[in-house]
């Protein structure tokens, strides 16, 4: 069966002057490869300022239009070209954006939340849902006339959610949807994703945030030094780790309160000083002469999970 | 909003423009009087007097007391909105100002619609094709016209349409030898085209680039990315999110410009020997009439006064954040 996102091998490179008029390739994502089935809630983990966001903006087609994208991104088993991006994004993709900040300033919250219509028949229809969906996320009928910038924060998530589901998507996409929310809106807004999840649409969680990934997410992908490193199940990060595979993934468990409390020596590379061999080669404790000139690839290790080292390699 | 809010809005305006009036009144005032303009001398044009005729006149003009009692009694008159007889045209000045203003209300009125106007869809049209040859072609214009001195541009014109062509009149508000009361309009509107293209030109350049930059911004910022991310594209985003969000400061931008207008007025009355405000207030200024001078500062100050006070009206309607919070102050 195909899947309802595949990326392939993507990479985000942005030209950038370095002195003069020199140029430089300054490579963000190097290899970024993920799936997502309907009705799966995958998360993408990675700290912040890694360049996660642009997995989103890439699979949007609204990237900067000094950044370079290659790799592939399938859309139903169709790889999508920019043309069939624009055509798709808003109907089957949607995305739920990180703030406020998002949304036009100086519009009404239900102008913004029907968007662009070519007929006064459709905005009238999609008035009509538009409402329906307020209502479902206690929404009451005063905020449809509300700017932005009266929104609280809560209201604001859920203005944002409910904009996603106007669409009736397939898949979304949602950008960093819980930092600076309290307990109990963070709470809320993943048990939104849960719901869109029964409904059979397909979520793509990129957040910074572990808690929330390990609160919603039915797979973790590991995103370090512009590559995933690892996409592991919910279930592995239970225990001592064990189940984990890659050595950062491990430490990255252990360094949680629970677990111990561990810090790894080191930073992650930023962009632009990766090493030619693998990203976490610094800082590893099991790693391999090879490991240092060598860049693993991301390999299947059976039941939907991948990992990018060479100790799990066949016959290391 | 209700309408004590807008009262009290409109009070502290009021009280804003008494004391800048008194300020604007009396500074200016104090720097005529501390110049060596004179109104005796300009009475007088270098002609020979004796010492008493001279006291005479000083008594007349009233320059011989003390500044304290001549700010005092030129804020008196001014409360009575008695500006003076100005002494080149031996008439109240409020009535030449009146009738100076007049002519040049249509001139600057014209100008400042056009160029506002044009200059926004230039600045739209390459803010939306940043980096095309039509946006550099616009800001390559904007660069040359904002570094060029409006006369010049006055010069260059007449120079083309004028001379060259011969299209249009070379100058004045009405055929020479005919009085401006027996014109008719078609005279009268011929020689405004001139005038008002220049200042339309020249006017035009900083409201489009600042257009320009505005969209080109809006087009960057996290609601069109959003926007788009939701299949929007095109004109779609300039026309739903663009405009709206640029009108204000554009709008804004041009009513602040009612200074530059009065000051590139002057200089383009002056070129094409224009009869308004601008070639009038040249004309006190070269032959050291004071009142008609005064008299013409405050009335600019009223008139940028008034352009910023409608921009700040103009915000009300526009920006639902101002709506909220402006008149709760």
């Amino acid at each position: 069966m195909d899947k309802l996102l595949d990326v392939e091998n993507v990479s985000i490179s942005f030209i950038q002057y370095t002195r003069g008029l020199n140029q430089r390739d300054l490579k963000v994502i190097t290899d970024l490869t993920l799936d997502i089935s309907e009705g799966e809630i995958l998360a993408v983990l990675g700290s912040s300022g890694s360049g996660k966001s642009l997995l989103a903006h890439a699979i949007f087609g609204i990237l900067p239009e000094n950044a370079r994208l290659n790799g592939k991104i399938k859309f139903k088993g169709k790889e999508l070209s920019q043309e069939d991006k624009e055509e798709i994004r808003g109907k089957g993709i949607v995305l739920v954006p990180q703030s406020v900040n998002f949304l036009d300033p100086l519009m009404k919250i239900s102008d913004i939340a029907i968007g662009h219509c070519e007929t006064e028949e459709e905005k009238k229809a999609k008035k009509i849902k538009q409402r329906e969906i307020f209502e479902h996320y206690n929404l009451g009928p005063e905020v449809d006339d509300m700017y932005p910038f009266q929104l609280s924060g809560g209201m604001a998530r859920r203005v944002l959610v409910s904009t996603a589901l106007l669409a009736d998507p397939d898949l979304v996409v949602a950008d960093e949807p819980t930092p600076g929310l309290d307990e109990k809106t963070v709470q809320e807004t993943l048990n939104h994703f849960k719901h869109m999840k029964e409904e059979g649409i397909g979520v793509l969680l990129i957040t910074h945030d572990i808690h929330a990934a390990l609160e919603v997410a039915d797979r973790i992908g590991i995103f370090y030094s512009g590559y995933v490193i690892e996409i592991a199940l919910k279930e592995d990060f239970s225990g001592d780790g064990e189940n984990l595979l890659h050595p950062y993934t491990k430490s990255l468990f252990k360094a949680l309160p629970a677990n111990g409390f561990e810090v790894v020596e080191g930073y992650q590379p930023l962009h632009g000083e990766i090493i030619e061999g693998c990203p976490f080669y610094d800082r590893c404790e099991m790693r391999f002469d090879r490991c240092k000139v060598e860049r693993p690839e991301l390999t299947d290790v059976g039941n939907n999970k991948k990992v990018r080292c060479f100790k799990y390699e066949e016959g290391a | 909003m209700n309408k004590q809010k807008v009262a009290k809005y409109f009070g502290w305006k009021l009280v804003r423009f008494i004391v800048l009036m008194i300020a604007v009144a009396i500074f200016s005032f104090v720097l005529l009087d501390l110049s060596p303009i004179d109104p005796v001398n300009a009475y007088l044009h270098g002609a020979a007097v004796s010492e008493t005729q001279r006291q005479i006149l000083q008594q007349y003009f009233g320059t011989n007391v003390p500044m304290t009692e001549k700010i005092f009694h030129w804020l008196m008159d001014l409360i009575q909105g008695n500006l003076g007889t100005s002494l080149i045209y031996r008439r109240p000045v409020i009535d030449v100002i009146i009738d100076k203003f007049m002519a040049s209300l249509a001139l600057m009125a014209l100008s400042w619609i056009l160029s506002g106007v044009i200059g926004f869809a230039l600045g739209v049209v390459a803010g939306k094709n940043k980096g095309s040859w039509i946006d550099k072609a616009v800001k390559v214009y904007c660069y040359a016209i904002q570094s060029a001195p409006s006369f010049w541009v006055g010069m260059l014109v007449l120079m083309i349409f004028s001379v060259y062509l011969g299209w249009f009149p070379i100058g004045f508000g009405v055929p020479i030898g005919v009085r401006s009361t027996d014109a008719t309009f078609i005279e009268w509107a011929t020689r405004l085209v001139l005038p008002t293209l220049t200042l339309s030109l020249v006017g035009l350049a900083p409201i489009t680039m600042y257009t320009r930059n505005e969209l080109t911004q809006v087009l960057s910022s996290d609601f069109v990315l959003f926007a788009k991310s939701r299949g929007e594209k095109g004109w779609d985003l300039v026309k739903n999110h663009g405009i709206r969000n640029i009108l204000l400061p554009a709008i804004t931008l041009q009513f602040l410009s009612f200074s530059e207008l009065f000051g590139g007025a002057v200089m383009i009355e002056q070129v094409f020997s224009y009869p308004g405000i601008g070639q009038t207030a040249v004309a006190a200024g070269l032959q050291n009439d004071v009142p008609l001078f005064l008299g013409i500062v405050v009335i600019s100050a009223i008139f940028v006064f008034v352009g910023n006070l409608l921009a700040d009206i103009s915000y009300y309607f526009i920006d639902p954040r101002i709506k909220e919070n402006e008149f709760n102050d």
